[in-house]
């Protein structure tokens, strides 16, 4: 079954708190993965591959450079689950 | 036609013995952290490295190689003259072309043992061991030399942010001789070619000497892509040799995974699912990534800190540039 916009919200903010201890209040759409939640790339690379398991969706590894902020996380799963 | 004679070699093989030679300088994070424009708790944070260890000018993989097989051979309690084959595993051979394991075979006093360089990279210490397995087994050689080698700082760019920081230099160095019991379990290992690209040097020989700019070729790598294959693709394959071996992760005594990343490390465990029980190799916190010597001079390190671990098993696993990967079940000598 497809998940919402709003499911796959809460869902990667989970998965980020769960490998970087970020609160999950924190993670909203407009904030850069990089820039606003400190996040670097291996710790992007784990929360990619739990949301694959999550959302049942591919992310291609040259995809992942193209996710900049949450919104863009949220409409590439939302968009090819 | 008169049959051919096909000889048998030992039932069995296992590693009898270990050694070790780090850089002869020790180069924390803070003498590197200029150029790329970063500090030493990044360093820290993102790779789990205090420091590593680099070779001086005059010391070379080959030197690093001679020491480490020598402490081995001598462990071992065989003369150099009954080593059947003498396999280094190197990426940085400071020349193409002669070997750099002819030349150690010679240092050490093993001429004429047949001798040859394996190009995998940071499974290539894993394909050694494979080898030496199977000539063993196959009755082409009594004991045989393996030996991962590398002088990576002669490969890294100051100011590359992708990979140099990490890289450091140091050999290991096993002898693998015959058993009564299984010392080596089966190699589970391949390649894939499709991800050629993501770890490797920047550039060809020939196109660094034409270019203006005169840049010697580095290393370079994708991190990301390289992260996601080294963690979860490599799991499965650890996996796979666990089972192929006839055990379970609670079987083991340790995890000596490639020295790439301590996040690689760290995130491997989890995934694999060990017991807390099984000792893991850390000493990429020292020694920083060595690529095909990482594996032996973590193995030697856990038992000089660890001797109650000797004569357990160890699940190791190398993965690397090419891609390439080799993981086996060893008793640790």
């Amino acid at each position: 079954m497809a998940h919402s916009k709003e499911d796959i919200l809460t869902g990667l903010a989970d998965l980020i708190n769960e490998e970087t201890g970020i609160s999950t209040d924190q993670v909203e759409l407009g904030k850069s993965f990089t820039d606003d939640l400190d996040i670097d790339s291996i710790s992007m690379m784990t929360i990619v591959v739990n949301a694959e398991e999550k959302f049942d969706v591919k992310i291609p590894d040259d995809e992942v450079k193209n996710l900049q902020t949450v919104q863009d996380a949220v409409d590439f799963i939302a968009s090819n689950q | 036609m008169p049959d051919l004679i096909q000889p048998q070699g030992a039932k069995h093989s296992r590693i009898m013995s270990l050694g070790a030679a780090r850089g002869d300088t020790v180069v924390p994070n803070d003498d590197l952290v200029g150029p790329i424009d970063s500090s030493d708790e990044w360093i820290r944070q993102r790779t789990g490295i205090i420091e590593r260890r680099r070779s001086s000018k005059n010391e070379q993989a080959v030197d690093l190689a001679e020491t480490a097989s020598k402490e081995a051979i001598e462990k071992a309690g065989i003369e150099p003259s009954q080593i059947g084959a003498v396999i280094v595993s190197t990426i940085s051979n400071s020349v193409q072309t002669p070997s750099l394991a002819s030349l150690l075979a010679d240092r050490i006093g093993a001429t004429p043992a047949p001798a040859y360089d394996v190009s995998a990279a940071c499974a290539g210490y894993t394909y050694g061991i494979a080898q030496a397995d199977a000539l063993i087994r196959s009755g082409l050689a009594d004991y045989v030399l393996v030996v991962g080698a590398e002088k990576l700082s002669d490969f890294a760019n100051p100011t590359d942010r992708s990979i140099s920081f990490l890289l450091g230099d140091g050999a290991g160095a096993a002898v693998v001789g015959p058993s009564d019991t299984v010392g080596i379990a089966p190699t589970v290992w391949g390649s894939d070619g499709s991800k050629w690209g993501a770890v490797g040097m920047d550039r060809t020989i020939k196109d660094a000497f034409d270019a203006d700019d005169k840049i010697f070729p580095t290393l370079r790598q994708d991190g990301q892509t390289v992260f996601r294959w080294a963690v979860w693709e490599m799991a499965k394959v650890a996996q796979e040799a666990v089972d192929a071996a006839g055990i379970t992760p609670a079987d083991l005594t340790a995890f000596v995974p490639h020295q790439a990343n301590m996040r690689i490390i760290d995130e491997f465990a989890k995934q694999l699912g060990l017991p807390e029980s099984v000792l893991i190799a850390r000493d990429i916190q020292t020694s920083g990534n060595t690529s095909a010597a990482s594996i032996p001079l973590a193995m030697h390190r856990l038992l000089d800190e660890h001797p109650e671990a000797r004569g357990g098993l160890a699940l190791e696993i190398g993965f690397g540039a090419g891609l390439v990967y080799g993981a086996q079940v060893v008793v640790m000598p």
